[in-house]
């Protein structure tokens, strides 16, 4: 049973206080070929509801997806418009993939707002079941613009055809309640929770910028509404910022088919062919059926790659203590764990029976998915926090108030190494010793980002501010911003890229902000050195990137493409060529021309040419909003290399080495300061020539800017386009 | 447990349980909509392919769908189903079965028609223990 029960009083309670503040009812057209043709649009301020057109110009130009979102998006703010601006929108989308059930991984959907953290363009990939439901309900989109005026719910009743503003002073705010509230709510029996997702983030979204979106799906085994997070970027922020409790979709006709394929026969024979290779391959590779994606935490240990301390070292002896056995206890491995249908890859993990020890549900029992490998390395390990249970819980209090599991990490680790090197102290923190390895500490912080008081407000504006606010304090600001894990305002995801060249600048160009989703190249890098000149790891950086998007733009999870391989793929192909796993692209392919019916789709080069013209649109939309330059692909020092002397020393014979064989000066004689200052030049160096050569090969200007030609070539050179760019480079060509 | 035991020794691959089975459940021959498969090994020797009701299927399906019978069966509700072929891709031994005619996926069901009519005795229908 539900954690969370919710007793038919308070059914009635939350529905006695629904006022209808704006209604639009349509007839829910039928999905053809992954599209329904057209994208919902509600305005708070006004309570307007409409339906817009997609049109071909949009699905040729930008598939679906993340494409649509920030299409919509650009033709809804100016250059002027701030996280907090009316205008400001929330869009979420699938994809035309999206929503077939007999792949795995094809029940993403994509958020996209201007973000409070990094001042643009953000986006976030989340499971659950919106976007599908969304699709199928009629909208291939939603944009919600405007500021409501008392809270609300968004309903869309794809059974009714009918979309409402709903006034919803009842409901709760705290997702994990909200979301089970919205299934028992409007469902009319129980059989109808399976066809309701919710988007919600929570009350800690409410005092910082760093608030997710949590996307519900119900589990009708489990009998339980789970959760999946669209963290990155503070969406959630965004969303309470217009005083919604929940965006709510109504669909209960999903089948096999509803997506309306073009050729529905080879979608289930490729979908078919990759459960069998997930069944036969996934126990002998990555085990994500059994451990989720926390299997990577003693990978990353192992490798010295797991963030500790501020992303100081990359390895610690206690990791183990939060490697996937302290969270088995708690998982229910029984049947499906997947967050859309059909997804056997099934990385989801559901904990149940889980007794809460602090804050406002302290004794209670609840239930909670995960926790991911970023949640575990980012809370844990980068805090020194080796106690699982202080992880689960935290991971818990993050989704449910609504704040991203990786902002919040990262974001600590770099308080308290402030504290350490004190930078801050007790007085400054409110009484909290911010000491590496206290998870009491790390709750409290928490729980005052939920009350919106105390320091945990100040750890909730994100590292950009804190460095701001603590320089204020007397710190040195380069000091701060060596240290400070950030890089356009957005917090690091949780690997540690000293070693890897190739990652730093997957990092540090990314779109978003450094996030994983966009580049991981490090084992391909710095541990099979299979990319060693500048040219290769520009073709890298210009590949992955452009692959990873693709998946955005179809509603897709990246996991089955490449956390499952093909038994035959490191003994057919090899280096960069094997990384791509290009059996898999091939399905892709398949499953693109199978769902649309587009024949021109022929190869996964094809697919990367629709990534293209997205991600240089978005980087084009970074530009309009004021960044989008080279200085905001500058990286902190420390994604880089040792800050301090006490890191340096920690690896002092790799260092020693590398000033020996890569920067040609014998170490000897030198002090630990003079070695890391001579080891600084050389990689600070390194990472600008790589800049250089990864701009040159995706047809940017040295500022990182996309040429006039870059756009013209990709048909985005839309008169809006040209003239941002035009407006930033003096109207060279 | 309901079972479909099969006895490859006799079978003399004359394909008749295939058309049964299609015939039963889809109104039409067609070997492509049976729930047992014969494939030939040559040397007129033959592989019989029919689900064993182990139950794997049952705790894969995201929706419930699949469940247990009173007898043991393990059968399929299609409104529950989302044609997902999870079942398909994790049945230890590849008897869960498709066809794009439909979405949904289909397996034996211990029906018993085709043991009936086989000639030879190689398939028949067995109570087992659970």
């Amino acid at each position: 049973m539900a954690s969370v029960e919710i007793t038919k009083e308070r059914i009635e309670k939350l529905k006695a206080g629904h006022k209808v503040l704006a209604e639009f009812r349509y007839e829910p057209p039928a999905v053809e070929k992954g599209y329904a043709g057209q994208s919902l649009y509600v305005n708070l301020s006004d309570n307007e509801i409409a339906a817009k057109p997609v049109d071909e110009m949009m699905k040729k130009t930008f598939v679906g997806g993340r494409g649509f979102d920030l299409w919509l998006l650009w033709n809804a703010v100016n250059g002027e418009t701030k996280w907090d601006s009316p205008e400001n929108e929330v869009v979420i989308a699938a994809g035309p993939i999206g929503g077939i059930t007999q792949y795995p991984g094809t029940g993403k959907s994509i958020a996209v707002s201007i973000s409070p953290l990094t001042g643009s363009v953000v986006d976030s990939n989340v499971g659950g079941y919106f976007g599908p439901l969304l699709k199928f309900a009629g909208f291939d989109a939603i944009e919600v613009q405007g500021l409501a005026n008392e809270e609300v719910i968004v309903l869309i009743d794809g059974d009714e055809g009918l979309v409402q503003i709903l006034e919803a002073p009842e409901e709760s705010v705290n997702s994990h309640q909200l979301a089970e509230e919205m299934a028992a709510v409007f469902a009319q029996k129980p059989a109808e929770k399976r066809g309701i997702s919710s988007v919600s983030a929570g009350v800690g979204a409410d005092h910082t910028r760093m608030g997710c979106l949590n996307f519900s799906f119900y589990d009708t085994r489990r009998e339980v509404a789970r959760l999946k997070q669209a963290g990155r970027g503070g969406i959630g922020t965004v969303l309470r910022h217009k005083k919604v409790k929940a965006l709510v979709v109504k669909y209960s006709g999903l089948k096999g088919d509803s997506n309306h394929p073009d050729d529905l026969e080879t979608i289930q024979e490729t979908g078919a062919r990759m459960h069998r290779e997930i069944y036969e391959r996934d126990p002998i590779m990555f085990e994500m059926r059994k451990d989720g994606t926390n299997h990577l935490t003693k990978i990353m240990n192992d490798y010295d790659i797991l963030p500790v301390h501020n992303f100081r070292y990359g390895a610690h002896p206690d990791a183990e203590k939060i490697y996937s056995p302290n969270f088995q206890k708690y998982f229910e491995y029984a049947g499906p764990d997947g967050c859309w249908y059909g997804c056997t890859m099934a990385c989801a993990k559901f904990a149940r029976g889980f007794t809460l020890r602090s804050g406002p549900y302290k004794g209670q029992t609840i239930t909670v998915d995960g926790p991911e490998y970023e949640t575990v390395a980012g809370i844990g390990a980068n805090c020194g926090i080796w106690d699982a249970d202080a992880v689960l819980e935290a991971n818990f209090y993050c989704d449910t108030y609504g704040i991203d599991t990786i902002s919040f990490g990262t974001s600590l680790a770099f308080a308290m190494e402030c504290y350490e090197e004190g930078i801050l102290n007790s007085e400054i923190t409110g009484g909290l010793a911010l000491n590496f390895g206290d998870g009491d500490a790390m709750l409290e912080i928490l729980h005052q980002m939920g009350r919106g008081e105390g320091f945990g407000v100040v750890v909730g504006q994100g590292i950009r501010r804190m460095k701001q606010i603590f320089a204020d304090y007397g710190a040195d600001p380069q000091f701060l911003q060596d240290i400070g894990m950030e890089v356009k305002g957005l917090e690091y995801s949780e690997y540690v890229t000293k070693e890897s060249l190739a990652q730093q600048a997957g990092y540090g160009l990314a779109n978003k902000g450094p996030q994983h989703d966009e580049a991981w190249l490090i084992f391909m890098d710095a541990v099979n050195n299979q990319i060693p000149t500048f040219q290769d790891k520009a073709e890298a950086l210009h590949y992955f990137p452009m692959w990873r998007t693709w998946f955005g733009l179809n509603g897709l999870c990246k996991l089955p493409w490449n956390d499952v391989e093909p038994a035959d793929n490191r003994t057919r192909y090899s280096g960069m060529d094997a990384a791509k796993v290009p059996e898999h692209v091939q399905n892709y392919v398949q499953l693109f021309r199978s769902v649309t019916g587009r024949q021109d789709i022929e190869s996964g080069d094809d697919l990367v040419r629709m990534s293209e013209i997205v991600y240089n649109f978005q980087r084009v939309f970074n530009l309009k909003m004021g960044y989008g330059t080279r200085e905001h692909d500058a990286i902190p020092y420390r994604s880089a290399g040792p800050v301090t002397d006490l890191e340096y020393e920690s690896r002092a014979e790799r260092y020693d080495q590398q000033l020996i064989d890569l920067v040609g000066i014998v170490p000897s004689g030198m002090s630990t300061t003079e070695k890391r200052l001579a080891l600084r030049r050389y990689r600070e160096d390194q990472y600008n020539q790589l800049v250089d050569a990864v701009y040159e090969r995706r047809g940017w200007n040295q500022d990182g800017i996309p040429t006039l030609a870059t756009v013209r070539a990709l048909g985005i050179d839309f008169p809006d386009v040209v003239e941002v760019i035009r407006a930033h480079t003096n109207g060279d060509e | 447990m309901k079972v479909l035991v099969t006895n490859e020794e006799p079978c003399i691959g004359c394909h008749l349980c295939e058309d049964v089975c299609s015939q039963a459940w889809y109104k039409e021959i067609n070997r492509g909509l049976s729930s047992i498969r014969i494939t030939s090994l040559g040397n007129a020797e033959w592989a019989l392919a029919v689900c064993s009701q182990c139950g794997e299927c049952v705790d894969i399906c995201p929706t419930g769908a699949l469940y247990r019978d009173k007898a043991g069966v393990v059968r399929l509700k299609k409104q529950e189903c989302v044609g997902c072929l999870s079942c398909v891709g994790f049945c230890p031994n590849g008897t869960m079965y498709f066809h794009d005619d439909y979405v949904e996926p289909f397996k034996c069901i211990s029906c018993g028609l085709c043991a009936k009519e086989c000639p030879t005795g190689a398939i028949t229908i067995e109570l087992l223990p659970d």
